[in-house]
C-alpha cells in the first residue's frame, strides 16, 4: 500500500486510515460532521496527494488536450484551470479531471487516484501528436486548504498576494516551498489547492506551518469522509459513483463542460448522437426530511416501480436532511414525478431539487 | 478501545448487560468508532419482541448504515427515547446513555453462546 508524504502526520493525529485507490488515506480524524463544519464555517486541510498529476508537453500539447478532453482547452490562458472530462469513443467517461495551462506548450492534467494508471495508458494510446506525457504523481504532494478562512491562513505564509480568481493559479512559495497555488477545490467553499514536490520533511514542514497560521481560526485536518459529504452537498460528481464508463457527460449533467461545437474530440460523435436522440436517463438531485438515508446503489421508485438508482447519498451535515444524486429514466426526471428512495424495502418519499443542495 | 468485562458481546458488535431477567442492549465502542458520526437509530417504536440473531433495527452514520442484531431473544420493555434527538450519545457513551433497547430475556440459555470480554477483544484484534 502506498503512503503519502504526510502519512506520519495522519498516524500521529490518530486518523482512521483506509485503503483508497491503493493509498493508505485518512478517512476521518475526529468526526466527519465536525470536519465538514470546520470547512463550511472556517478552514480545513485535506491531504489529497493520491491524486494523479500528468504533465503534457510539446508544440502540439493543446491539440492533444483538445482531442482527449471534452471541454474547450483553447479558451484557457496561462494561469487558468478548466474542469473537464475524457471520454471513450462511445461517450462513456474515462475520468473527470482538471486541466491547467502552464505554458503555451505545457498542460498539467490532474486526475483521480483510482483512474490514474488507466488514464495514463489512455493518454499514451491517443498520442498521435508527439507530445511528452509524464506521470509525475509520485513526485507531487497535494494539499487542499478549504473554507472561508483559507485565504487569510495562506496569506500569512505566502510570498505573493493571493489575488487569484476562481479556477486561476500561479506559482508561488508557501512556507518557503515552491508550489502551484490554485484556487480550486471540491467543497464549494473559497479554497486553494497546493501542488508541491519534496519529501516527507518538506510536506510536514508545510503542514505544520499551515496549522500554525490557521490556529486562530481553529483550522482542522479533514479526511476523505468529509470530502465526500462536502462535495455531495454541492452536487459535484464523483467518478466511480455518479459517473463512469457507462455514463455519458450529458446524462451526468456535464453538458456545460462538453463543447460539442469544438472541432473534434474523442467521444464527440457518440455524444452528438445521444443529444439528437434525447437522453434516456438523467442524473437528478433528491432530498428528503425522513430519517432514513439513501446510499449508493439503492433504488429510486415511482408508484411502486423502480425507475432509477442512487449513485451518491448521505445525510447532509449542514441541512440535516437526506440528500442524494442518482440516475432516473428521463420520463421521471421532471418536477411532476413522485419519487421515492427504496430503503430496506420501504418507499421513502423524496423531492426533486436543484443543485447545489447547500446554496452558497 | 473500551471493552467492559461485565457485558456479553455478539460478533456483530452489540453488547448486552444482564440485570436479573432483563437485558439492556447497545452497540460496542468499537462499532461506534467504525461507524463514525451516528445520525439516526432506527428501531420500530412498536417493536414487541426481538429474536436472537435477527435484526431489530439499523444505525445510520454519515458514511454508512449498519443493521442491529439481537444478542438473545426477548420481549421489548423499553426503547431509549433519548436517541431520537441525540443519536450522537451512541458515539460518546456507547455502554451508558447510548443504550438502545431493554428486553425481558426469554431464554437465558442463549446467553452462553455470546462472547465474553476476552473473546470479543480477540474478535476486534485487541
Amino acid at each position: 500500500m502506498k503512503k503519502t508524504t504526510l502519512y506520519k502526520i495522519h498516524e500521529g493525529l490518530g486518523a482512521k486510515l483506509i485503503d483508497f485507490a491503493g493509498y493508505l488515506m485518512p478517512v476521518q480524524y475526529s468526526s466527519i460532521i465536525a470536519e465538514h463544519k470546520a470547512v463550511r464555517n472556517s478552514v480545513g486541510v485535506f491531504d489529497v496527494s493520491h491524486m494523479g498529476e500528468i504533465f503534457i508537453k510539446g508544440p502540439k500539447a493543446l491539440d492533444f488536450v483538445q482531442n482527449i478532453t471534452v471541454n474547450d482547452a483553447s479558451k484557457l490562458t496561462i494561469g487558468r484551470v478548466q474542469y473537464s472530462a475524457m471520454c471513450y469513443p462511445d461517450g462513456g467517461i474515462v475520468d473527470d479531471l482538471l486541466v491547467y495551462k502552464l505554458a503555451d506548450d505545457e498542460f498539467l492534467l490532474v486526475v483521480n487516484a483510482s483512474n490514474k494508471d488507466k488514464d495514463f495508458e489512455w493518454m499514451k494510446k491517443n498520442n498521435s501528436f508527439g507530445v511528452e506525457i509524464n506521470d509525475r504523481s509520485d513526485d507531487y504532494s497535494l494539499l487542499a486548504v478549504q473554507g472561508p478562512k483559507s485565504k487569510e491562513v495562506l496569506s500569512k505564509i505566502c510570498n505573493k498576494e493571493i489575488d487569484l480568481e476562481y479556477y486561476h493559479f500561479f506559482k508561488a512559495q508557501v512556507a518557503g516551498i515552491d508550489m502551484i497555488l490554485s484556487r480550486t477545490g471540491y467543497t464549494g467553499e473559497l479554497g486553494y489547492e497546493l501542488y508541491f514536490e519534496g519529501d516527507e520533511s518538506v510536506a510536514e514542514n508545510l503542514w505544520n506551518k499551515l496549522f500554525e497560521a490557521g490556529k486562530e481560526f481553529g483550522i482542522q485536518p479533514v479526511g476523505l469522509g468529509a470530502r465526500d459529504s462536502l462535495r455531495l452537498e454541492m452536487g459535484f460528481c464523483l467518478y466511480g459513483n455518479d459517473i463512469d464508463q457507462t455514463t455519458n457527460p450529458l446524462e451526468a449533467g456535464l453538458g456545460w463542460i462538453t463543447k460539442l461545437n469544438k472541432e473534434c474530440f474523442i467521444g464527440k460523435d457518440a455524444i452528438l448522437k445521444v443529444k439528437s436522440e434525447g437522453l434516456k436517463r438523467k442524473l437528478i438531485a433528491l432530498i428528503s426530511d425522513e430519517k432514513a438515508f439513501p446510499r449508493h446503489g439503492y433504488e429510486i421508485t415511482s408508484d411502486g416501480k423502480v425507475v432509477g438508482t442512487i449513485t451518491s447519498g448521505t445525510v447532509s451535515p449542514i441541512l440535516e436532511k437526506a440528500i442524494a444524486m442518482g440516475y432516473v429514466d428521463a420520463n421521471f426526471a421532471g418536477v411532476e414525478a413522485q419519487l421515492n428512495f427504496l430503503i430496506r424495502n420501504k418507499e421513502i418519499p423524496a423531492k426533486l431539487t436543484k443543485l447545489p443542495f447547500v446554496k452558497k | 478501545m473500551n471493552v467492559p468485562d461485565n457485558l456479553k458481546y455478539t460478533k456483530d458488535h452489540e453488547w448486552i448487560r444482564v440485570e436479573g431477567n432483563v437485558g439492556i442492549i447497545g452497540v460496542t465502542d468499537y462499532a461506534q468508532g467504525e461507524l463514525g458520526d451516528i445520525v439516526y437509530v432506527d428501531i420500530d417504536p412498536n417493536i414487541a419482541e426481538i429474536k436472537a440473531g435477527e435484526t431489530f433495527g439499523t444505525v445510520e452514520a454519515v458514511k454508512t448504515v449498519s443493521d442491529l442484531y439481537a444478542p438473545v431473544s426477548g420481549k421489548v420493555v423499553e426503547l431509549n427515547k433519548k436517541l431520537a434527538n441525540e443519536p450522537q450519545v451512541v458515539n460518546s457513551d456507547p455502554y451508558g446513555d447510548g443504550w438502545m433497547i431493554k428486553i425481558e430475556i426469554t431464554d437465558s440459555g442463549e446467553l452462553s453462546s455470546l462472547l465474553d470480554q476476552e473473546a470479543y477483544k480477540n474478535l476486534i484484534g485487541q
